[in-house]
């Protein structure tokens, strides 16, 4: 009797927990018809794959007039820093510079180098040091930002960043092989730039 | 239930071969209780990981859109299956899906090759496809997962393998109890300028400003590059998850199936015993009976 309680426990837990996940999957697929189609010429009796759009909350269409807001997804392999926030503006750092992004920019994809990226929301303003990746900017006033690693810059110690750079420099004046260069290289890089991003 | 012949010297109904069997079912639904805990506890580390993991791939699909029918020559398919057993049907369902790409995007002058991550597809695409597998990486979860591992082997992919699009084929956790085959797609830069001129889905990109590099190209070679490294990422966490949920409902319905196996046997048991009672007294009765008269 008591192996019957605990099995009809398990199976009432598991159907909460799937209903938590129901919301994962939007209300209206979006499927591709011609993949669809193919599949079952090829293959009737087996379902599709399903694709991954399929997954995604569909994005809202480009609007006629510059809305007020920029709505930022700031993701990492690990975390989803900030998804679908409301913010004034952007600051982000772009291989060619420091980019400012407001709403209604003009569509870009930028790819990123080491450094600060600021979001600012009416007085306050979150840094962050990010390693690189890229940042991809909508019609729809959507900003996409997606890091390789990123850490709030209150977090960073200022003295490992000294030795870090000092370390690496040395690393460079001694390196022999190219792929010993280009690695000391990007240490180099990315110290000078916590460096800066600790000082300015 | 096989018939055995009993000791020699018995002369009674032995219930020793059913008392085995019963020892034996109840340490395999020990066995099996077991499995389950333990992929139960797998699971709950590793999903939070593949949910916090979801948002990677997100912003791609919306740049790029998601193009399954996109008509490429060089197709490589990329199959995430499990290293271990017992898992359920997943690895065989990702097989089955992958060999069903092959002949959907066969044709003239079109190629289709393999890569395989996990034991389970190689054992079974090695069989019959032996010539179209150009790479297979085991062993992908001898230490936790992370990004920095995930993304050496998706460089070693691209440095190896020449593809115009990537088919990322895995079975996404949608639920303990339900894994939604998935197949994700990548395509190569060249591939990426030839859709954006003919328009469609990728018509859009070129209205994209490029900031940074030297050329569109090597941007573009960048993004893909990125591109196929987040993907895989979270296909290869969300793959881990399916892997262990169905590990759990397999050993659940395992221990559950040889708890209902022990009942039987022991009803079996315990008719063979009241037997074996009854043929004595039959035999000790009859006995007294004749010693009377």
């Amino acid at each position: 009797m008591f192996r019957q309680a605990s099995r009809l426990l398990a199976r009432a837990s598991a159907v909460t927990r799937s209903r938590a996940f129901s919301s994962q999957v939007p209300a209206a697929p979006a499927v591709d018809s011609t993949f669809v189609e193919s599949w079952k010429k090829v293959n009737p009796n087996m379902e599709p794959p399903k694709t991954p759009s399929v997954y995604m909350t569909p994005r809202p269409q480009t609007p006629t007039s510059i809305p007020s807001k920029l709505t930022v997804n700031f993701v990492l392999p690990y975390a989803s820093e900030l998804s679908a926030k409301e913010v004034d503006m952007v600051i982000v750092p772009a291989s060619t510079g420091q980019m400012g992004v407001l709403p209604g920019h003009v569509p870009t994809i930028a790819e990123l180098k080491p450094g600060v990226l600021s979001v600012h929301d009416g007085n306050d303003t979150k840094k962050y040091f990010v390693s690189s990746g890229f940042a991809f900017i909508h019609a729809n006033s959507v900003a996409d930002i997606i890091a390789v690693e990123a850490v709030p810059i209150d977090q960073i110690d200022p003295s490992l960043v000294q030795k870090g750079l000092a370390e690496f420099n040395q690393k460079l004046s001694s390196a022999t092989t190219d792929l010993e260069k280009a690695e000391a290289q990007i240490g180099v890089d990315v110290h000078s730039a916590l460096n800066s991003a600790l000082t300015g | 239930m096989r018939r055995e012949d009993a000791p020699l010297g018995v002369r009674s109904i032995s219930t020793q071969i059913v008392r085995n069997r019963m020892k034996s079912v109840k340490n395999i639904q020990k066995i099996t209780k077991a499995m389950k805990m333990v992929a139960a506890s797998k699971l709950r580390a590793i999903q939070v990981k593949a949910e916090n993991s979801r948002g990677l791939w997100q912003p791609f699909t919306a740049l790029l859109g998601d193009t399954p029918t996109v008509d490429a020559k060089k197709n490589v398919i990329v199959t995430i299956s499990s290293d271990k057993g017992l898992c359920g049907g997943i690895n065989s369902t990702a097989v089955k899906i992958s060999k069903s790409l092959h002949k959907l995007n066969s044709g003239p002058d079109k190629e289709n090759k393999y890569v395989i991550l996990g034991e389970k597809a190689k054992a079974i695409l090695v069989r019959d496809s032996k010539k179209d597998i150009e790479l297979i990486i085991t062993e992908l979860q001898k230490n936790p997962l992370n990004y920095t591992q995930v993304s050496v082997l998706a460089d070693d992919i691209l440095k190896n393998v020449e593809f115009d699009a990537l088919r990322i084929i895995y079975s996404k956790f949608h639920s303990v109890v339900s894994f939604l085959p998935t197949m994700a797609t990548v395509l190569s830069p060249e591939l990426v300028e030839r859709e954006a001129e003919s328009g469609g889905k990728l018509g859009e990109l070129d209205s994209y400003e490029i900031e940074g590099g030297e050329t569109k190209g090597e941007i573009l070679q960048n993004l893909a590059e990125f591109q196929f490294s987040c993907v895989m990422f979270n296909a290869v966490l969300e793959n881990a998850c399916s892997e262990q949920g169905a590990r759990m409902s397999a050993m659940d319905s395992s221990s559950r199936n040889a708890g209902e196996m022990l009942d039987r046997l022991t009803l079996t048991y315990n008719r063979t015993r009241q037997a074996s009672i009854t043929t004595e007294l039959i035999e000790i009765i009859s006995g007294a009976s004749a010693l009377e008269g």
